[in-house]
């Protein structure tokens, strides 16, 4: 034998022991006892702003379920994998979540991109999956076993609309990052605008790390008659165009998207974010709902909750986590099991449930069931949010 | 029989052997996907160890060419109902000859101005697929249907372990013709290659075109397995994981590739139970790798094996 | 006569375009130069090609994000921060470039790209996930010139990086230990033989340009913000400037940053801004296609 021959063997047997390891780690996961909730989120990368404040809400709702007795008196598990924005790492997350881990629901996926590229293989898998993402797509049409929380991009942009038909603006540029967010809503801006009447008049973008937009802005700028700006993206990108539209002594009203609806934009973007508008839900602005308003209580007791256990503001991406989960326990509850057909036709008969993103109303053609009145739009001043009207 | 002592025909059984017998020690679809992603990865790297390790040619950009593979056969199936066979050879050809067109400029050039033309490149075309979202869906990535004969995911397994067979067998037949004897003496010094008469260029873009094709072949399969695509393939940072495969594994060795790819494919998975901590333990593991086993895995132990029976 | 007028007023609208471009242009620029010169110093040094370069400048800013929240005053947490980072730059020299002397030049590059996904890990878990904003160090009214108008940080971008290159020409050209790292890069056995501790030299470049990313990342910080993987986006930028100019030419880093980022502005501007990105590696591409070593790179001659 070769020393060659004999090196190679040595690193084949190296590689039994991982596929081994592999094995073994598949055998622990074989005790079917606790009701398994998996998740895949982008806890890491350009998105971790969205994954880290849905994993953290996960994580402490989950262990307060547990020390109330659990659900149909069993304990929840969590079972989670960060995915970054990396798409492939998402289809092998969710394969894992529904062979190795067996989960009998999946509350995840923080970017459209992780939420479509999963879709045939919970479809094929058939096992409930209730979608953290913004784009229209996922539940237009509907799939079967596909639900999503938040609001869509499409309803973002027809809230905006709304909103410049109200202050008589008709000419607008859009701005738009190049992730899957930015470019998803930035399409449906356009496709919508007819419908309200308003002209875009310019379109530019910039890239998801982009640290300079001025180059685009001062383009908008040259352009005569934009009554306003629209920026869709999400991430520290808006921040950065506001506060370069404010550098360049940019004047008309500036709309961010749902997507920056957190106290962490106004810190980054400071001064500059005064008087910028979006459309966001009340969990934003829990305190300044009216007491007749039926989110209210809801919305306070997760803004409470949530800063308690890990201190700063809340965002409304955690709490599209906490409307999935809710809406995933309170399918559980009535389907008295965990059988996955059961819990998804619950969860398709969800009506009425009250939560951060709005009061949820499902059917079989609507998988999402929230519409425009479920955003609030919002101004920033003084360094925090107010509601417009 | 003395052919079956030879290490390559030897390696290539030891390999086959662990093709047949893995699926019986792999209990879900999952560790079987896992299993494929390795063959798949192993396959894009044996051609590009062929580039690196062989010819001495860095790519940082090799993302780039197995994105080309499965968004060529992902468009030409989807939007021109192409027979995805005839997608896959189409988009290898348009590979093989953008690679054929581009070696000759880009392969002029030396060490870090190679590695960043090659990163250039990749970066260009993942940032085409990105923005063009007409024909390439954009960054949230694009549907297409699977084979209709590969019903089941078993099926895959053993087709892409066949192909996997097949490249390291190419790969070693070609190391051990009189172009893998002309490539590395490329690679030991081009200078002195070239006063001998070796025609240095002619090979470089020979094995540039080869690893290409390797990487287009592997996106398309790709596609057809996962139906589904995003530009995150074609991206910078695949491209850095597929060249730290090779040289993790070993450069210049066909099986350290497949090691290399079979290691770094399994080892996130492994270590996923460490949460935030799972990126500094992969980095650390990484760095203490390369910095204590210079060579990469299976030179370093085919050493040692080497040391030892002198003694 | 009102079309005179009218014609005057687009000319002076357009240059107040062309000059907004340019001031966004030369502060990207500035950027990239301090971090191609990271690159440079590096590679003189040890011909590695150091991706961590872009980590040294996020733990600049990260660094100094987590110093002011301790209720450092920004002075003392810039240097603190500049501090921190050096020893990681020591660091890396020590125990990860330094043990792996003699391994080929791709097993040191993935070195490094080992060392940066440690360090953003690293800082991932030590200061979190959470994008962060330094405040600029004065005052964030824009000054309006000819119709454009530039930050005053943009000003402190450009203003220390003149200083730093400087301070650098001056390091390499006069001080004993600048003509000792200069002369380990020209002929490291020749260095060797003249009693020139090499080992001290590459310790000392991996410390210097670990110190220059992390005034980078500092100066920027209130401009692009900051989070763990700022670094990666600035690294490559830097990469290329370093590359444009030249490798190992310190000057023509600086230069190849500024032509980097003036062509990024300038096509965002008046190409398509979907492209930026693309901007710069198309324009290395077709630079090396015409002169291979660069702009001002040594068309080195290979030894047999």
């Amino acid at each position: 034998m070769t020393s060659r021959q004999k090196g190679l063997k040595k690193s084949l047997v190296a590689l039994g022991m991982v596929a081994g390891a592999l094995a073994v780690s598949a055998s622990n996961a074989e005790a079917a006892d606790p009701i398994k909730i998996g998740t895949f989120l982008s806890v890491t990368g350009p998105a971790s702003f969205l994954g880290d404040p849905e994993l953290k809400t996960l994580e402490l709702y989950i262990e307060e379920l547990n020390k109330g007795g659990g659900v149909l008196g069993r304990q929840l598990e969590l079972v989670q994998y960060d995915v970054g924005v990396d798409s492939k790492k998402a289809i092998t997350a969710v394969k894992r979540l529904v062979s190795q881990d067996e989960v009998d629901v999946i509350i995840g996926g923080s970017t459209s991109g992780a939420t479509m590229a999963v879709v045939p293989i919970v479809e094929k898998a058939e096992v409930p999956f209730i979608s953290l993402a913004g784009a229209v797509a996922i539940v237009e049409p509907v799939k079967k076993w596909v639900f999503k929380t938040p609001h869509t991009d499409k309803m973002a942009c027809g809230k905006i609309f709304e909103d410049l038909q109200s202050r008589g603006l008709t000419t607008i540029a859009l701005i738009s990052g190049t992730g899957g967010f930015g470019k998803s809503m930035q399409g449906q801006c356009t496709k919508l605008a007819p419908a309200y009447k308003i002209n875009i008049a310019a379109s530019e973008s910039y890239g998801p790390k982009d640290t300079d937009m001025t180059a685009q802005l001062t383009k908008i700028k040259g352009v005569d008659g934009i009554q306003a700006v629209v920026n869709t993206g999400f991430g520290q990108g808006p921040a950065i165009v506001t506060k370069n539209y404010r550098q360049l002594g940019m004047t008309a009203p500036l709309y961010q998207s749902h997507g920056v609806a957190s106290k962490k934009f106004i810190e980054l973007a400071g001064d500059a974010a005064e008087g910028v508008r979006l459309p966001a839900a009340a969990l934003l602005v829990a305190d300044m709902l009216p007491d007749s308003d039926p989110q209210k209580p809801v919305v306070q007791g997760y803004s409470a909750a949530y800063s308690d256990a890990y201190g700063g503001s809340v965002s409304t991406f955690g709490g599209h986590a906490y409307d999935g989960l809710q809406i995933a326990v309170a399918a559980m509850v009535r389907a008295g099991s965990t059988d996955k057909e059961a819990v998804r036709n619950e969860i398709e008969k969800t009506s009425g449930y009250i939560g951060t993103g709005g009061v949820v109303n499902m059917s079989e053609k609507d998988h999402l069931g929230l519409d425009l009145s479920a955003f609030k739009m919002l101004e920033i001043k003084d360094g925090d949010w107010s509601i417009v009207r | 029989m003395d052919k079956l002592k030879s290490p390559r025909t030897g390696g290539l059984l030891i390999l086959m052997a662990i093709i047949a017998v893995l699926p019986a020690f792999l209990d879900n679809a999952f560790q079987v996907e896992i299993a494929i992603l390795i063959f798949f990865n192993a396959i894009v790297c044996i051609g590009l160890n062929l580039l690196i390790g062989y010819a001495g040619q860095i790519s940082l950009g090799h993302g780039a060419f197995v994105g080309l593979g499965a968004y060529g056969s992902a468009i030409l199936t989807a939007h021109q109902g192409w027979d995805p066979l005839l997608s896959m050879v189409a988009a290898a050809t348009f590979t093989g000859v953008l690679c054929f067109v581009i070696a000759r400029p880009i392969l002029k050039l030396k060490g870090h101005y190679l590695a960043m033309a090659t990163l250039g490149m990749g970066i260009i075309i993942s940032i085409v697929i990105n923005t063009e979202d007409q024909l390439t869906g954009g960054p949230d990535g694009m549907y297409v249907d699977g084979l209709s004969f590969m019903t089941s995911q078993i099926h895959w397994y053993w087709l892409i372990g066949a192909v996997l067979v097949f490249s390291v067998w190419a790969s070693l037949n070609l190391i051990h013709s009189p172009i893998g004897r002309a490539l590395r003496a490329v690679h030991g010094s081009e200078v002195a290659a070239e006063v001998v008469g070796v025609d240095t260029t002619q090979y470089k873009v020979l094995i540039f075109v080869v690893s290409g094709v390797f990487a287009s072949v592997v996106g398309s399969l790709g596609v057809y397995y996962s139906n589904f695509v995003t530009p995150d393939i074609a991206g910078f940072f695949h491209s850095i994981e597929l060249v730290v495969m090779v040289v993790f594994g070993g450069m210049a060795s066909t099986f350290g590739a497949v090691v290399g790819a079979a290691i770094l494919t399994i080892l996130p998975q492994v270590l996923t139970f460490l949460h935030d901590f799972e990126h500094l333990v992969f980095g650390l593991i990484l760095m203490l790798t390369m910095i204590f086993l210079p060579k990469g895995l299976v030179p370093t132990l085919a050493d040692l094996f080497k040391k030892g029976d002198k003694s | 006569m009102m079309g005179k007028l009218y014609l005057q007023e687009s000319l002076s609208d357009m240059s107040a375009e062309f000059l907004q471009f340019l001031f966004s242009g030369v502060t990207l620029g500035a950027t990239y130069a301090l971090v191609g010169l990271g690159f440079s110093i590096i590679y003189n040094a040890s011909h590695v090609i150091n991706f961590a370069q872009g980590e040294f400048v996020m733990m600049g800013g990260m660094g100094t994000v987590f110093f002011l929240g301790l209720g450092l005053p920004m002075p003392v947490a810039i240097l603190a921060a500049i501090a921190l980072t050096t020893l990681f730059g020591f660091g890396l020299e020590r125990f990860a470039i330094a043990p792996a002397r003699g391994a080929s030049v791709v097993t040191l590059i993935i070195i490094t790209i080992g060392a940066s996904i440690v360090m953003r890990g690293l800082v991932q878990v030590v200061w979190g996930k959470e994008f962060h904003a330094i405040p600029a160090f004065s005052g964030d009214e824009p000054i309006t010139i000819a119709g454009a108008t530039i930050l005053p940080q943009s000003l402190w971008v450009l203003g220390v990086t003149v200083l730093l290159v400087l301070a650098l020409r001056f390091f390499f050209e006069k001080t004993i230990m600048g003509k000792a790292i200069i002369a380990t890069s020209l002929n490291r056995d020749a260095a060797l033989l003249m009693g020139i501790n090499v080992r001290f030299v590459l310790f000392i470049s991996f410390g210097l340009s670990a110190a220059l990313g992390a005034a980078a990342g500092i100066l920027v910080a209130p401009i692009t913000l900051t989070n763990f993987e700022a670094g990666i986006m600035l690294g490559l930028k830097g990469f290329c400037a370093a590359i444009l100019g030249g490798l190992g030419n310190g000057m023509g880093a600086v230069a190849g940053g500024m032509i980097v980022g003036i062509a990024e502005a300038m096509g965002a501007g008046y190409l398509i801004s979907e492209y930026k990105d693309a901007i710069a590696f198309v324009l290395i591409l077709l630079v090396l296609f015409f002169k291979p070593s660069g702009l001002f790179g040594k068309t080195g001659t290979e030894r047999v």
